[in-house]
């Protein structure tokens, strides 16, 4: 599903990755761990394609990065779903019309569209606020308006990069309940956070980074536990 | 389709202040570019008026049969360069100056023969009133052996030739620099548009359209912007023209306003170039992130 072979990726400043080798399995969970500037988020940015590996192979659903054409990169990120700290709402849209545009823009029919978006609100126990806009939101409930968001495609992978990062304890409870809930529902879920709390609660992989290398692995030759540890 | 119209409809309501701008900047410089057509085709107008007034005139030799002038005539009239022969004979020729040269009417009056020459005046078709094709009309007439004289202005005829070049040439040359600028301008102001929209680009991206999907509804916005400021273009210089058309000197001089085919080229190309500078930006933009 992802699979990271030596890789190295540099920035103007310094090396932010070196000799990464990873391998995530089809439905595992893993919570990529570590201090800031560790590495954490370019492994999720080449994972999206958001970044191209300076060395070594990165490979995702089939895709490589390293040589993804411009005709590529819709169709991987069509597979994938990405959440991020800050969200990433428009603010002048309903939260329906949030989750809506992220089908539309795959050209999904327009007949399909209102029914399964509000399915995937009510999955993120949003469907009574559907007509609200982000500002009218608690941080908890914009953060579920963008996982329904990365949900409505029905993605085999969902990467999210400090989802729990700007949410208060009872937010960050209920938005990695429904992370796992996806899980459980056979989506990967790649997680990076700063919250050992989170980790902790859960016998989920983890990978820790250190200065741009990993330095350790609970899941290495252990496979998926994705459908352990469900509250 | 809809989706397309509809996203770039969307995109008024959501940054009403900015699009309203964005058509003001589009329909002011347009609005410089539609004034100087104003005053080019105003001036070409009065250039034309001023054309028609060249004739050449072949003053006939007493006693020229008049078998001999009709004949000729005919052949006149057949040259490519001629639109209408006229006989003036001496009686009418005599006539007239009584009646156009008031100054001279009692010496007229008082003559006993008359000493003005029958003629043949000769108008020019339009695009043949230049400086060559009067001469070498001229030189065909000389031809004839009952043609005394040939007179038909030729320095007035070679100043309104140069007049002609120079109004050609520094038209051409500052209609196509306030094109160049307005489209600049409004290259600019589009550009405006796709930064204040960077974020809901990027969205976009992250959730797989393609830069065809992202590209569509900023083409539609840049067309729609590019049509309201044309509008808003023709608007403004139907306004100066109105006000420039109550002034009294003016309006006696018979100042014109553009034409239908003229405005609708004006529209076109404030359509083209929403297009254009929205291609050109949001481009740009894609390849950037």
């Amino acid at each position: 599903m992802i699979r990271f072979a030596s890789v190295y990726k540099d920035y103007p400043k310094g090396a932010a990755l070196k000799n990464v080798s990873l391998h995530i399995a089809k439905g595992e969970f893993v919570f990529l761990t570590g201090h800031s500037g560790a590495g954490k988020s370019t492994i999720l940015k080449l994972v999206y394609g958001e970044l191209r590996p300076t060395a070594g192979d990165v490979r995702v659903s089939g895709f490589s990065i390293g040589d993804l054409s411009p005709h590529d990169l819709p169709r991987l990120r069509r597979r994938l779903g990405v959440v991020f700290q800050d969200f990433r709402l428009l603010d002048d849209r309903t939260a329906e019309e949030n989750v809506a545009f992220a089908m539309e823009v795959t050209g999904a029919r327009a007949d399909s569209i209102p029914a399964k978006v509000m399915r995937v609100l009510t999955q993120v126990g949003l469907a009574a606020k559907a007509s609200a806009y982000p500002p009218e939101l608690s941080g908890g409930e914009q953060q579920r308006v963008a996982i329904a968001r990365a949900l409505v495609n029905d993605p085999t992978i969902l990467v999210a990069d400090e989802p729990t990062g700007n949410l208060d304890e009872r937010a960050t409870r209920g938005v990695f309940q429904l992370i796992r809930e996806i899980n459980a529902g056979g989506t990967a879920v790649v997680m990076a956070t700063h919250d050992l709390d989170l980790v902790r609660q859960t016998t989920y992989r983890t990978v820790e980074l250190r200065e741009g290398g990993v330095v350790f692995d609970s899941g290495v030759d252990e496979g998926s536990d994705t459908t352990e540890g469900l509250e | 389709m809809s989706l397309l119209v509809r996203e770039a409809l969307l995109a008024f309501r959501r940054a009403p202040l900015l699009s309203g701008l964005s058509i003001t900047t589009i329909g002011f410089s347009l609005y410089a570019v539609g004034l100087f057509a104003l005053v080019a085709v105003n001036l070409r107008e009065a250039l034309r008026e001023v054309e028609q007034r060249v004739e050449v005139v072949a003053y006939l030799l007493r006693g020229t049969p008049p078998e001999a002038v009709a004949q000729a005539s005919q052949d006149i009239a057949a040259f490519p360069e001629v639109a209408r022969v006229a006989f003036i004979s001496e009686d009418e020729a005599l006539r007239r100056a009584r009646q156009e040269l008031v100054e001279f009417r009692d010496a007229y009056r008082d003559l006993k023969v008359n000493p003005l020459p029958a003629s043949l005046e000769i108008q020019l078709k339009d695009g043949y009133r230049d400086g060559a094709h009067t001469a070498a009309v001229a030189e065909r007439l000389r031809g004839y052996g009952f043609v005394d004289d040939v007179r038909y202005g030729r320095e007035w005829i070679e100043k309104l030739d140069r007049l002609r070049n120079i109004a050609g040439v520094v038209g051409l040359t500052i209609g196509l620099a306030f094109a160049a600028v307005a489209v600049v301008i409004i290259g600019v102001t589009i550009r405006i548009t796709v930064l204040q929209r960077a974020r809901e680009i990027s969205i976009m991206r992250l959730v797989g359209a393609t830069n065809g999907f992202i590209r569509g509804p900023f083409l539609v916005e840049g067309m729609l912007k590019g049509l309201f400021g044309g509008l808003l273009a023709i608007a403004l210089c139907y306004g100066t023209y109105l006000l420039f058309r109550g002034q009294a000197e003016l309006a006696t001089s018979g100042i014109v306003f553009l034409r239908s085919p003229q405005l609708g080229l004006g529209v076109v190309f404030g359509v083209l170039i929403g297009l254009g500078g929205s291609l050109v930006s949001v481009g740009r933009h894609l390849r950037n992130v």
